[in-house]
C-alpha cells in the first residue's frame, strides 16, 4: 500500500513538474503531424509505378534540375546584394531605417502573382530595365532569368532579414579592437563579423534557396516555359489530373527533403563546435 | 603623450564636451567615473572609434583627429576582454599581426615574446570558451601588446573579476606597465581600483571632466562637491566662510563650526573624509573640531566599520575593525569625534 501511494505521489509530482512541457508536446505533435501527414501521404501513398516512371521521365527530371539550380542561382545573387543590405541594416540607423525594413517584408505580404505582374511592369521587353537587358541579350519572359529575378523577389527577404539578425548578436566591440589591432573594416568583416554571423547568413541562405525552389505564383506569370517543377505540377493536375500530377510532387518531395534535411544536420554540427 | 584639444564627441545622445587633457608618455593614468559618464566614449573616441567633432587629438605630437584606428597604433581591452570566439588563443593573439600581413618569422618571433610576459602558451590551442576570468585577460592583454601599441586603453579590465583575482590583476597590470612601459589609459568606476594603479585620475561626469591630479589630491583635496561624494569623503557640508584665527579658517554650517586649513575663500561645502576622523570615549583636548555626538548606526564593512555619529548633524566615520573592537561601541552610545584642521577641505 505504502510503495503504491509513493508511486503515486511520484507520478503526481512529476506530472505537476512536467505538466507545461505535456501541453506543449500535446501542441507540438498536431502542428507536426498537420505538416508530415500530407507530405507523407503524397509521397508513401503515390503510386510505386507511377513514381518511378517520374523518375525516368525526362521532362520531370529536367524541371526538377531547372528549379534547384535556378534557386541557387537566386539565392546567390541574393547573397551578393542582400548581405551588405543585412549588414547596414544591423550595423547603421539613418532616417526611414523602419520604412526600408518594413519594404524588404513586402514581398511576403504581396499575393505572389501581384508580385510576378509587378516585376513584369519593370523586366518585360516594353518596360525599362526589361528594354536595357534586352539590348545586352537578356530577356526576362519564358527565360531562365525570368523565373531568377521572380524567385529573387519573393525569396531575398528570408535571406535579408536571417542576415541581419545574425549581425546584430556580433558585439560591435569585437569590430572596434579588430580594428585597433590593425584591421581594416574590410579585413574586420572578412574575419570577424562574417564568420560569427555565418550561421545566420548560411541559414537564411537556404531559406531562401528553398522558398525559391516552392515558388509558383510569381514564376507563372514571367516564365511558362522553361518549366519549373511547381509549374509543372500544376500543368499536369491542369490537364490529366490528380494521377499524373502526384508523382512528380513526390518526387519533389523526396529531393527536396533529403536536400533540407542534409544542411539541417551540417548547420546543427558546426553549431556543436562552437 | 597624449594630448586632447577641446575635444567633442557626439554618440547618439550622449556628448562628451571640452575634454582638454595631457598624458604624459609612459604613465599610468586612471579614468575614473560614475557609470554613463562618458569614460568608455573617451576611450574609444581615442581609439578612433568615434567621430571626433570639434577639437584635436594628438598622439606623440601627431594630429591624428581624423585618422581611422587601424592606423593609430592605440590597443584597446574591454571589460570583458572580447576574444573572438571563433578563433583560437593563438589566432586571437596573432590576429593583429596576421591583418598586418607580419611576416610568419616575426610572428613567431613576436610570438614567443609575448608568451613570455603573459604566460599564456599553455593555452595557445584553446577556445576562448574553455579559458577562465584571469586567463582571458592575460590573452586580451597579449592581444594587445603584441602589435607594440604607443598607447593601451583599457576598459572596466577588473570588473569582470572576483576580489582575490583583481588584486593579482592590479599587480599584473603595474608589472606589464613598468615591462614594457606604454601609456596606458585605464577605465573604471572603482575608486580603490584607481587609487592603486594611478599616477594619474581624471575623474569625469556626465560628459565633462570633474578634476585631474594624483590620487592622493583627488583623495584629500577634490576639486567638488561631485568629487567628494564620489570618492567616498561622505562627510560633506554646506556652508559659508565666516571668519579667520591665525591661519585657520572658521566654516560655519547650519549646526557647527568647523576649523580649516585652507587658501579658498569663497568656499560652499566643507569636506572630511570619513577615515580623517577620531573616536574617543574622553573628550580630547588640542584639537580644533571636537564634537560629541551619539552613535546611531553601526555597518560591518568587513575590514572596516562605518559607524554614523549624530551631534547635529550626521558624522561617518571608518574605523579600523581592531579600534572598534577595543572600543567595542553600541548605538546609542555618546562618544566624541574630533579631528585637526589640516584635513578639512573647503571646497
Amino acid at each position: 500500500m505504502e510503495v503504491w501511494q509513493k508511486f503515486a505521489r511520484t507520478a503526481g509530482n512529476n506530472f505537476k513538474r512536467h505538466r507545461l512541457l505535456v501541453l506543449f508536446s500535446v501542441f507540438s505533435l498536431l502542428i507536426l503531424l498537420f505538416i508530415l501527414v500530407p507530405l507523407f501521404k503524397m509521397v508513401f501513398l503515390s503510386n510505386k509505378e507511377a513514381l518511378w516512371q517520374a523518375v525516368r521521365d525526362t521532362n520531370v527530371l529536367k524541371s526538377i534540375w531547372l528549379t534547384l539550380y535556378a534557386a541557387l542561382i537566386t539565392a546567390a545573387i541574393g547573397f551578393v546584394l542582400g548581405v551588405p543590405l543585412a549588414y547596414i541594416l544591423a550595423r547603421h540607423n539613418f532616417p526611414l531605417k523602419g520604412v526600408v525594413e518594413g519594404l524588404i517584408d513586402l514581398p511576403i505580404v504581396v499575393p505572389h502573382t501581384a508580385a510576378g505582374i509587378a516585376l513584369l511592369f519593370v523586366f518585360g521587353r516594353n518596360y525599362l530595365l526589361g528594354k536595357w537587358f534586352g539590348a545586352i541579350g537578356i530577356n526576362f519572359v519564358d527565360s531562365l532569368a525570368g523565373i531568377i529575378i521572380a524567385m529573387l523577389f519573393v525569396s531575398v527577404p528570408f535571406l535579408i532579414n536571417s542576415a541581419k539578425d545574425g549581425f546584430r548578436k556580433v558585439d560591435v566591440r569585437l569590430e572596434n579592437v579588430a580594428r585597433t589591432l590593425g584591421a581594416s573594416p574590410w579585413q574586420v568583416f572578412r574575419r570577424v563579423t562574417f564568420p560569427l554571423a555565418q550561421r545566420s547568413i548560411l541559414s537564411g541562405t537556404l531559406m531562401m534557396w528553398a522558398r525559391g525552389i516552392s515558388e509558383f505564383g510569381a514564376v507563372i506569370i514571367l516564365t511558362y516555359f522553361p518549366m519549373v517543377t511547381s509549374i509543372l505540377i500544376y500543368q499536369r493536375f491542369e490537364s490529366y489530373g490528380l494521377t499524373q500530377a502526384v508523382p512528380v510532387a513526390a518526387l519533389l518531395i523526396i529531393v527536396c527533403a533529403l536536400i533540407f534535411i542534409g544542411f539541417r544536420y551540417i548547420l546543427q554540427r558546426e553549431k556543436k563546435h562552437d | 603623450m597624449i594630448e586632447l584639444k577641446n575635444v567633442q564627441v557626439k554618440v547618439a545622445d550622449f556628448n562628451l564636451q571640452q575634454i582638454n587633457l595631457a598624458v604624459a608618455k609612459g604613465t599610468y593614468t586612471v579614468i575614473l567615473g560614475p557609470t554613463g559618464a562618458g569614460k568608455t566614449v573617451l576611450l574609444e573616441s581615442i581609439a578612433g572609434l568615434h567621430a571626433i567633432r570639434e577639437g584635436a587629438l594628438i598622439l606623440d605630437g601627431k594630429n591624428v583627429t581624423d585618422v581611422v584606428p587601424e592606423e593609430r597604433g592605440v590597443s584597446i581591452v574591454y571589460q570583458d576582454y572580447t576574444l573572438f570566439p571563433h578563433l583560437t588563443v593563438k589566432e586571437n593573439i596573432i590576429f593583429g599581426l596576421k591583418v598586418r600581413h607580419v611576416a610568419q618569422s616575426k610572428i613567431i618571433e613576436q610570438l614567443e615574446w609575448i608568451c613570455g610576459i603573459f604566460d599564456v602558451e599553455p593555452l595557445l590551442k584553446r577556445l576562448p570558451a574553455t579559458l577562465s576570468g584571469g586567463e582571458r585577460q592575460r590573452v586580451a592583454l597579449a592581444r594587445a601588446l603584441i602589435t607594440g601599441p604607443e598607447i593601451l586603453l583599457l576598459d572596466e579590465p577588473l570588473s569582470a573579476l572576483d576580489a582575490e583575482s583583481r588584486e593579482e590583476m592590479y599587480a599584473q597590470l603595474k608589472d606589464t606597465h613598468r615591462k614594457l612601459n606604454i601609456t596606458t589609459l585605464h577605465v573604471t568606476h572603482d575608486f580603490e581600483e584607481a587609487m592603486s594603479l594611478a599616477d594619474n585620475i581624471v575623474v569625469i561626469n556626465r560628459g565633462k571632466i570633474a578634476q585631474i591630479d594624483k590620487p592622493s589630491e583627488i583623495f584629500y583635496h577634490p576639486a567638488s562637491e561631485f568629487v567628494a561624494r564620489f570618492t567616498m569623503a561622505r562627510n560633506i557640508f554646506e556652508g559659508k566662510i565666516t571668519g579667520q584665527v591665525k591661519n585657520e579658517k572658521i566654516f560655519k554650517t547650519d549646526s557647527i563650526e568647523l576649523y580649516a586649513v585652507s587658501d579658498n575663500n569663497t568656499a560652499q561645502f566643507a569636506v572630511i573624509r570619513a577615515e580623517m576622523i577620531q573616536l574617543t570615549v574622553e573628550k580630547p583636548v588640542s584639537v580644533p573640531n571636537v564634537f560629541r555626538g551619539t552613535v546611531k548606526s553601526i555597518i560591518d564593512k568587513g575590514a572596516n566599520i562605518l559607524v554614523t555619529l549624530d551631534c547635529p548633524p550626521l558624522f561617518e566615520c571608518l574605523l579600523p575593525r581592531r579600534q572598534f573592537e577595543i572600543m567595542s561601541l553600541n548605538t546609542g552610545q555618546q562618544v566624541y569625534l574630533s579631528f585637526p584642521a589640516s584635513p578639512v577641505h573647503l571646497i
